[in-house]
């Protein structure tokens, strides 16, 4: 079965209702440079979805613009049926930047606080919602703590915490563990897969490492850069029930090979789909 | 014969952390050290002087300077007062006037670049250039040397608040418009935190700029009379040879400006100590 097809619609989910509908998007930047072409995918609740591909192939640009923070040239991009980023709650969605972004002023409570506050909660009010985000992540005892006093992996906990503390239904990851030590790493794979199962989450975990698309994603959608666009999208199924025995499994290598080739053919081929 | 050079019996015997002794040294001698060697300079500074009989219209040794002090008292204490109000005065507008002007830079390009030149001539110009026509054309005298006071110490405020204002990190601004963050929100909770600490560091060095400044106006205003400040006590002895008033005069300036220092770095402390590498210390 060559399930590394070219845009097979191979995600495992198919009765689940579309959470995120992308119809040819396309990203071009000022300095004339396409950061994607045409970019369509479906992506539906309950799914963990990674973007993998070389640097510059767009998969961070296509996350910044299904959050909202960046505007794309054509097409659209519609998030639970609303536009892409006019969703009546921004809070619908966690974000998870590639360093972990707190505020080396305010303690470990506040900058888990800070989303809550901005939508004009009171410290007594979100007081256990915080909290309970802390120890989701293990930090219970951290709360005040400053980020300085906090190792590289705490911090992007605290980072965790600090999207899930809204209680979102979208979770979108941009290269949130390449910084970090290979134990750290797998160790933090483990507790986001823990969040996806228990929260009914929606995530979309943007890498560029195929291991951790292999381990996490139900589904991996391969990208190719000049110009950044979709090449490949993989459904890898059984991902709400694996261990970390995983790692061990014949099917575990079998789906790296399956993944690694389909990302190597996007370095062979300058232009795949064109 | 021992490999291991452990001695348990030591060990046990310790009750006090060697590091926290070592800190409580180190916290004395930060107190102790200065004093001690300011003490010594004017001990060698007291001998020489007698020892060699230098006239003191010449160089005064540090006792008569302070019996000068005592009994001049009163009316160096007016002047100091009158210096105090002046540097206190201009460097709370140049921090109002800094940082209102360094937020509507911040805001707007196109502000800054209109406004940015004329702040610059502002600071280059040397002050004592300045202050004869700002004296000709300001009727009141302590008016012309606020004007002259603030323009020294103004400009460090404006440059570093619109910088720092600037200097905010752009994931974190990326997430405040993530989270929908109001205008207000943004500038309370990210812009002005991430600014403190080039502003901390500006109101140190507008902090001593204002008191020179002062001081510089003075001078140059030349005043007399009973409502003037230091700089016009030590005018006044010189054209009088009262070398040893001249010093204390002097004394006291330093001693404004060593306090200024000293309260804006204990703020900057207070305001940044428990975050910023700058004030952070670390064992080593």
């Amino acid at each position: 079965m060559n399930a590394a097809s070219p845009l097979s619609n191979a995600a495992g989910l198919t009765d689940a209702p579309v959470l995120i509908d992308m119809k040819d998007v396309s990203k071009r930047f000022a300095n004339g440079t396409v950061a994607l072409r045409g970019m369509s995918l479906q992506i539906r609740n309950g799914e963990f979805v990674s973007f993998l591909g070389p640097s510059g192939c767009g998969k961070s640009t296509a996350l910044k613009m299904i959050s909202g923070l960046l505007s794309f040239s054509s097409g659209s991009i519609t998030v639970n049926g609303h536009p892409a980023g006019e969703s009546p709650h921004g809070s619908d969605i966690g974000y998870v930047f590639q360093e972990a972004t707190l505020m080396p002023w305010a303690s470990v409570f506040d900058n888990v606080f800070l989303p809550l506050k901005l939508q004009g909660l009171g410290k007594g009010e979100a007081k256990a919602r915080v909290e309970e985000a802390l120890s989701m992540v293990g930090l219970a005892n951290f709360a005040r703590s400053y980020p300085r006093e906090l190792s590289g992996g705490m911090k992007m906990r605290v980072s965790i915490a600090r999207a899930m503390v809204t209680k979102p239904k979208l979770l979108l990851m941009d290269e949130p563990f390449a910084a970090l030590d290979e134990m750290t790493r797998s160790k933090l794979n483990d507790e986001v897969l823990g969040l996806w199962r228990s929260h009914g989450l929606t995530v979309i975990f943007v890498t560029h490492s195929v291991f951790e698309s292999v381990y996490l994603s139900s589904r991996v959608v391969v990208m190719a850069a000049r110009p950044g666009r979709v090449v490949h999208d993989i459904a890898l199924p059984g991902a709400d029930t694996r261990t970390s025995a995983y790692r061990m499994t014949p099917e575990y290598t079998e789906n790296c090979r399956l993944v690694s080739n389909a990302l190597e053919g996007t370095m062979d081929h300058v232009d795949l789909n064109h | 014969m021992s490999i291991s050079t452990i001695d348990p019996a030591v060990a046990e015997g310790e009750i006090v952390d060697p590091r926290i002794l070592l800190e409580q040294r180190e916290r004395r001698l930060r107190v102790i050290m200065p004093i001690v060697s300011i003490l010594a300079v004017l001990g060698l500074w007291e001998f020489l002087v007698r020892y060699n009989e230098v006239p003191h219209y010449l160089i005064p040794a540090p006792s008569l300077i302070a019996k000068t002090l005592v009994q001049d008292w009163s009316s160096l204490m007016q002047s100091a007062a009158f210096t105090v109000k002046l540097t206190l005065l201009s460097l709370s507008l140049a921090i109002v006037g800094g940082v209102l002007l360094g937020m509507l830079f911040a805001l707007s390009r196109t502000v800054e670049m209109c406004l940015f030149p004329f702040a610059v001539i502002l600071q280059v110009t040397p002050i004592i250039a300045i202050a004869p026509l700002i004296l000709i054309y300001v009727s009141n005298t302590f008016f012309a040397l606020l004007i002259c006071a603030w323009i020294v110490a103004f400009f460090p405020i404006l440059s570093n608040t619109a910088i720092g204002l600037r200097s905010a990190d752009h994931n974190l601004r990326d997430m405040f418009r993530l989270y929908q963050a109001t205008p207000w929100q943004r500038l309370r909770h990210l812009l002005i935190p991430s600014a403190l600490p080039y502003f901390m560091a500006a109101l140190k060095i507008a902090g001593g700029l204002s008191l020179i400044g002062a001081v510089v106006a003075e001078f140059v205003a030349g005043t007399a009379g009973q409502n003037t400040g230091l700089a016009s006590r030590i005018l006044e002895s010189s054209f009088r040879n009262e070398i040893p008033r001249m010093f204390a005069a002097l004394f006291l300036v330093s001693v404004l400006g060593v306090g200024i220092f000293l309260v804006t770095s204990w703020l900057s402390n207070l305001v940044l100590g428990h975050w910023h590498e700058s004030e952070i210390k670390r064992e080593t």
